[in-house]
């Protein structure tokens, strides 16, 4: 009950600071769409599904990379709070050290609910159709993905506290995942050692399983495994960085 | 109020493992003001961080407030105010909304938290910035910002970290003018480190000198004082300086005499007391006596005493 209410109280500040920062919304909300218009024509293109819409394989495999590339950077204004002390002086107050971390990764979340409606708008716009049921269960995934690469980018921002070893190593762990994704393409143009590797990469499950409920199909085997692995993810995740959060060191 | 045995911590590297604390003792009581001093790389913010329960330590205890540091961190929390070093105040946040939301984490209701903020932006004069953000205030400013946080649930213990590092004289003295007024209107107990002695001198009632990891001198700055250096008396005489010296020689109290030219230099103990009996014994002496100054020593005199003392013997140590 503590927790939740220091996660609200937290959160709250959260938003309210992520406000007064005018640009950043905008950047935020105009970046996914840029995917959209730079890169989507050329995929209708590319990639002629058989009566089906390209957009919608597209599309959840573009919310996934702006996860990863939006919410996984998170942690890049964890730094400046640990450097000004502001994070310190937190973990001196008695409030709970999961609510510290939730009141973070809920902020994130709600900016990646909003970019994700951004880009659901504009897909509309371009010719997305797409079950309803299935958009939804859809976000549903994001949050839970959501609050993996918030955790997890937080956790690796405490262990690499400033950003010119942060940025790199994010980078250089962003990358692959997206290429192994089958983000931009799908992974089945792949050969097989490609695949074998892509195969360890949980976001490949999460893309499989947002396309399937995207086409309204709701009981596939990419569904179930999708879920699994986005479940089992934001778990692990959060156990994970709420040990490093809740530590006493540095 | 604070009591801590054995304090020790050790960071272990790839390189090996390094003492920072190699093991403190050491009591604070209620409503006292004690200083922490000691050159950079002592060990004196490793404590701090260990008593404000952000370190683990590698061993020894500590009772905070009535509560074990170690099995009891959330109530320790609950009873110490700490402001390090770097602050802690949110550089882009609007000053009244940061101090709040201090106060919300530390359990209080949305207006209880509201009335602190204004009581403690009152106390600390700086409701005209309660508007701003941090980023934009001035070191003196910002320190201020930074101790109205640190007290808004009313702590009766607060840490604080090198406190007027980097500030003005006129900043300084406010801060520790505000230090003195914790004490007074609310008997927080303070325990402060400081690389000032001037600062401990002022303020403190009580001195710990760590070095080394080790706590290497420990009493009031007077007493300190006292104890490891001496007093200086000079004295500028118009004549016969070999008979002034023997005087001052034979007198009680006097250590040593040097002389220059018509000048002595004694060093003593009580200069104040001792001085009108030197005089009256040079007088006896038929000695003219020209000027005489009384110096007392500093802080830094008995910090540069204990903490080469402490080098040399570690260094004797080492050789045996």
């Amino acid at each position: 009950m503590h927790t939740f209410r220091e996660t609200m109280i937290v959160f709250r500040d959260e938003v309210s600071g992520s406000l007064r920062n005018r640009v950043g919304i905008a950047i935020g909300l105009i970046q996914p769409c840029v995917y959209l218009v730079l890169f989507g024509p050329l995929l209708t293109k590319a990639l002629p599904t058989e009566g089906g819409n390209a957009w919608r394989l597209y599309i959840p495999g573009l919310l996934v990379q702006l996860g990863l590339f939006t919410v996984g950077y998170a942690g890049f204004n964890l730094i400046p709070d640990m450097r000004s002390g502001y994070l310190e002086r937190l973990r001196v107050t008695p409030a709970s050290r999961l609510a510290l971390l939730l009141g973070r990764v809920m902020r994130d979340l709600v900016l990646l609910m909003i970019q994700l409606l951004c880009v659901l708008a504009a897909g509309l716009g371009f010719g997305l159709r797409a079950s309803l049921p299935g958009v939804a269960a859809a976000a549903g995934f994001m949050m839970l993905l959501g609050i993996s690469l918030a955790s997890l980018s937080y956790l690796l921002a405490l262990k690499l506290p400033v950003e010119y070893t942060f940025a790199p190593v994010l980078n250089g762990i962003c990358l692959p995942l997206m290429l192994l994704s089958g983000i931009l393409l799908p992974m089945t143009f792949a050969p097989d050692w490609l695949r074998g590797i892509s195969d360890a990469n949980p976001l490949l499950y999460v893309v499989d399983a947002m396309r399937d409920l995207f086409d309204g199909q709701f009981t596939t085997r990419p569904v179930a495994l999708g879920a699994l692995v986005v479940v089992l993810l934001a778990a692990a995740s959060v156990r994970l960085s709420i040990r490093v959060f809740g530590q006493r060191n540095s | 109020m604070i009591q801590v045995s054995g304090l020790a911590k050790t960071f272990s590297s790839k390189k090996g493992n390094v003492t920072a604390v190699a093991g403190v003792d050491f009591e604070v009581g209620a409503g006292e003001i004690v200083g922490f001093l000691g050159p950079n790389g002592a060990g004196k913010t490793t404590t701090m961080r260990m008593l404000t329960t952000l370190l683990k330590p590698s061993g020894g205890s500590a009772i905070i407030a009535g509560h074990d540091l170690l099995r009891a961190s959330g109530d320790v929390r609950r009873k110490i105010g700490y402001v390090s070093q770097t602050g802690g105040a949110k550089p882009a946040a609007i000053i009244r909304n940061d101090i709040a939301l201090q106060g919300r984490l530390h359990g209080m209701s949305k207006s209880e938290a509201q009335a602190r903020t204004a009581a403690v932006l009152a106390e600390f004069e700086i409701e005209d910035l309660a508007e701003r953000t941090s980023a934009t205030l001035s070191g003196g400013q910002r320190r201020r910002v930074d101790m109205a946080l640190g007290l808004i649930h009313r702590p009766p213990v607060l840490f604080l970290d090198e406190p007027t590092a980097n500030l003005d004289p006129q900043s300084r003295a406010l801060v520790w003018s505000h230090i003195r007024r914790l004490r007074e209107e609310h008997g927080t107990t303070v325990f402060l480190s400081t690389h000032y002695l001037d600062e401990a001198d002022h303020l403190c009632d009580r001195v710990l000198i760590i070095d080394q990891g080790r706590v290497v001198a420990e009493d009031s700055p007077e007493r300190l004082k006292a104890a490891i250096a001496h007093d200086t008396i000079q004295i500028d005489v118009a004549d016969a300086v070999d008979q002034a010296m023997d005087t001052l020689a034979r007198a009680d109290g006097v250590h040593s005499v040097t002389v220059d030219g018509y000048s002595l230099s004694l060093a003593c103990d009580h200069a104040d007391q001792t001085l009108s009996v030197l005089l009256r014994q040079l007088d006896l002496a038929q000695v003219r006596v020209e000027s005489v100054r009384v110096l007392k020593p500093s802080l830094d005199d008995v910090f540069m005493a204990i903490t080469q003392r402490d080098r040399t013997e570690t260094a004797e140590h080492a050789n045996a």
